[in-house]
């Protein structure tokens, strides 16, 4: 099962963002997208979770083309830059929030949720109130809720940036365990090379990805 | 948040405490400083309006409490079984009023907010209009749009309460949706969430709070609704306001009216109260709020045609009524002749009333942008005193035009102070509750000028009254034209404060629509739409004209446009 973005291309405001962009993740496969800030890193992966519309390009999940596909239908989660935990929900509400939207009967949600507070290492912390935890808590509830529908694949966006060096280092070691032991695929994006290489089967840069570079 | 910084848009705003959001300069600590020795000065400004409110305000106020708290007045107005069905109609028609207005109104406040679409500034606009027409012009277009069947009916009442406060919907939870972070919807989308249950809920839940505070406004509007209930309810359906001013001005009794208008008054207070104190307990804490609005572009076709289909209905929700009265004003029962009535207002006495209601704007005008002006500088001044005089200056507001007319009527028709017959009491009247809107206006731009601009102009040799015309002044002007259109607009279209104090052949437009409706006939009809039809025309052109001043509302407007490609860009794509 292989995940390909084929000739991918964003424009915006006649500035080109992607210009003919490929990328393709095989099964279990961590990858790390390496780039500055602005060379369209969290565009590309907007573009496959389906948030963004490309100019050009498709999206495919082996011969399934995903790219008419509305977000909510493609399976694919997101780890957003700043979170985007919902405010108005406790963390078990947020991770078990894409399991409610699933129809998943109650008693699975609860045991779900158990299972991946445990897996991140927030056991107790399902009442909490989003507004009461720390930075590298809120980090590890949003992977978590992003894990719990089990995507097909799991995009993440700078999850790391902004912290202070020492939870950063941590949280590295921590995320590239939860990442192995779950198994799934993953596209990383991030601006830090050693971070990248600490978390990834496969480093590339957004150079890389284009398609008239004679291949690597 | 485009639609915030329409003329329009604001006067809604100016009602609604949820966006009460003011420039403030930056200050160093030596110009903070300096800044509050200088503002010790200006409390003296602040006597001249106190004035005003307290005589204007207080006294008719203080006068209409005494008669009202008679107890004999009281036990006979509890004890009468007609009192407390209108007290129980005007609280269930306010209720189902609100509630469908919240409804109705929630899902094109989200559109509005949240889509780009072709259209959707004007279309913005285009719904802020009916809260902004009067009641009597409101009333009016219903009367000629319902069919015969409905007139003189609740549900004529109802439909009209709910076109006129869908724009404080509109505004006050767009505002809020436009603020909040897309982000969280775009995490639902993620997590599997369909356009629809992402709205169920993420979006819902996280308006829940403006929702709430902007339903209080709404029932407020609906609960002293009068000039829509005279006009669509007759004599059947009498809400506490209309039974207050027939007991005043049709059988003469002054102790019940009074005792009426204390019960209104506690009535509101608590249920106000209740509502705020529910509304804190419900709040779920703080959401994350965005500064610049990040709107979203229909993606399936699902979505672009609920867009679609919302905006056409929105437009077509405003513009039909308000069709429906320019079409009326030509069916006169002169054949032939469609522009009988038009010939007729400008022929007969109802020419006089265009005259009159233009003398009392003015006067209203006048008076209302001296007293906001100075209160303005006063309250900018004093941030302790100030706020006192604020608060004061908004209480004009909360109170019912009814309860303001009637207490002016009462206080005023005996020495000290006998206006009695005088035109005076028109524009004063007006002027209470014209007066918290140019306050609005002004002090955010009052705030907004630097202090050490000032102090450069000291410095330069300027003397006190030479900093003010040269340096606040200029800056003000703007803000004061501004502050001046609302005035007139709210004047032209005042009508419940009016039904009390004019009865000195001072008639208004408004006075002279409700009087030719008393006795229908078709061309009679036809002349009030016409009427109806010029006071719209020049009330929407008021608020257009102010919506196109480059400095007062739409201040800000010319930064924000520039930023706007580089801010989309953000929010689009990069992130």
């Amino acid at each position: 099962m292989t995940l390909r973005a084929i000739g991918i291309t964003v424009r915006f405001d006649q500035r080109l963002i992607l210009d003919d962009v490929d990328l393709s993740v095989d099964d279990g496969e961590i990858v790390a997208l390496l780039g500055p800030s602005g060379s369209g890193k969290s565009t590309l992966l907007r573009v496959i979770a389906g948030l963004l519309r490309s100019e050009s390009g498709t999206i495919r999940w082996d011969e399934q083309d995903l790219t008419a596909l509305p977000p909510h239908r493609r399976q694919i989660g997101l780890v957003f830059q700043d979170e985007q935990l919902f405010p108005h929900l406790d963390v078990a509400g947020n991770i078990g929030f894409g399991l409610r939207m699933a129809r998943v009967p109650r008693r699975r949600i609860a045991e779900r949720t158990d299972e991946l507070l445990h897996l991140v290492q927030l056991e107790g912390f399902g009442h909490r109130s989003i507004h009461e935890l720390s930075g590298g808590e809120a980090k590890r509830v949003a992977l978590a809720r992003a894990l719990a529908p089990s995507p097909r694949v799991l995009l993440l966006d700078e999850p790391l940036t902004g912290l202070d060096r020492e939870l950063h280092d941590q949280l590295v070691v921590e995320l590239a365990a939860i990442l192995r032991s779950v198994g799934t695929t993953a596209v990383h994006v991030t601006h830090d090379v050693d971070e990248a290489k600490s978390m990834a089967d496969t480093v590339l840069t957004m150079g890389d990805l284009r398609r008239d570079r004679p291949s690597a | 948040m485009d639609e915030d910084r329409s003329a329009v848009g604001s006067v809604v705003g100016a009602v609604s405490p949820a966006t009460a959001s003011e420039a403030k300069a930056a200050d160093t600590e030596a110009a903070a400083i300096t800044r509050s020795q200088r503002h010790a000065s200006a409390l003296w400004i602040a006597v001249v309006p106190t004035i005003f409110l307290a005589v204007f305000f207080g006294w008719p106020l203080v006068t209409m409490l005494r008669r009202g708290l008679a107890w004999s007045a009281f036990s006979s107005v509890l004890g009468d079984s007609g009192i407390r069905s209108v007290m129980w109609f005007t609280a269930w028609q306010a209720v189902v009023s609100t509630f469908a207005t919240v409804v109705l109104g929630v899902w094109p406040a989200y559109v509005l907010a949240r889509y780009r679409f072709t259209g959707r500034r004007a279309l913005s606009a285009l719904l802020a209009v009916p809260f902004v027409l009067p009641t009597v012009v409101v009333g009016l277009a219903f009367l000629a749009l319902l069919p015969d069947s409905w007139r003189r009916s609740v549900p004529a009442i109802l439909v009209a309460h709910v076109w006129m406060n869908v724009a404080v919907i509109v505004r006050t939870v767009g505002s809020f949706v436009s603020q909040l972070d897309p982000g969280l919807e775009d995490a639902a989308a993620t997590l599997g969430a369909s356009r629809w249950k992402t709205l169920r809920h993420v979006v819902l839940p996280l308006t829940k709070g403006a929702i709430l505070g902007s339903v209080a406004i709404v029932f407020l509007f609906c609960f002293t609704s009068f000039g829509i209930v005279r006009i669509l309810g007759g004599p059947a359906h009498p809400t506490l306001e209309v039974e207050i001013w027939r007991r005043t001005t049709q059988s003469l009794d002054l102790s019940t009216a009074a005792a009426l208008s204390v019960i209104q008054l506690v009535l509101i207070v608590g249920a106000l109260s209740i509502w705020t104190w529910r509304q804190r307990r419900a709040a779920s804490g703080p959401v994350a709020m965005r500064t610049r609005t990040a709107f979203r572009t229909a993606s399936s076709r699902t979505e672009s045609l609920a867009v679609a289909v919302t905006a056409v209905v929105a437009a077509a929700f405003v513009l039909v009524p308000v069709g429906r009265l320019v079409a009326q004003s030509m069916q006169s029962s002169r054949p032939g002749n469609p522009l009988a009535a038009w010939q007729a207002i400008v022929h007969s006495d109802l020419g006089a009333s265009l005259w009159a209601s233009a003398r009392v704007a003015a006067g209203a005008v006048l008076v209302a942008t001296a007293m906001g002006a100075l209160a303005s500088i006063a309250i900018a001044g004093n941030p302790r005193a100030g706020a006192l005089l604020d608060a004061g200056l908004m209480l004009p507001l909360g109170t019912s035009a009814v309860t303001i007319g009637f207490g002016l009527l009462i206080t005023f028709d005996h020495p000290p102070i006998d206006l009695r017959g005088s035109w005076v009491m028109l524009p004063l009247g007006h002027a209470l509750v014209a007066t918290p809107f140019v306050v609005r206006a002004v002090l955010p731009t009052l705030r907004g000028i630097d202090p050490d601009l000032r102090h450069a102009a000291s410095t330069l040799g300027a003397r006190p009254w030479q900093v003010w015309r040269n340096v606040d002044l200029p800056v003000l002007r703007r803000a004061l034209i501004v502050g001046a259109g609302f005035a007139a607009a709210i004047s032209l279209g005042e009508f419940g404060a009016s039904s009390f104090l004019a009865r000195s052949g001072t008639e208004t437009v408004p006075l002279a629509i409700a009087r030719l409706l008393g006795r229908p006939s078709k061309l009679n009809l036809a002349e009030a739409s016409a009427l109806a039809t010029v006071l719209m025309v020049v009330i929407v052109a008021i608020l257009l004209i102010l919506d196109r001043q480059p400095g007062g509302i739409g201040q800000s407007d010319v930064h924000r446009r520039r930023a706007r490609p580089a801010r989309v860009a953000r929010t689009e794509v990069s992130r």
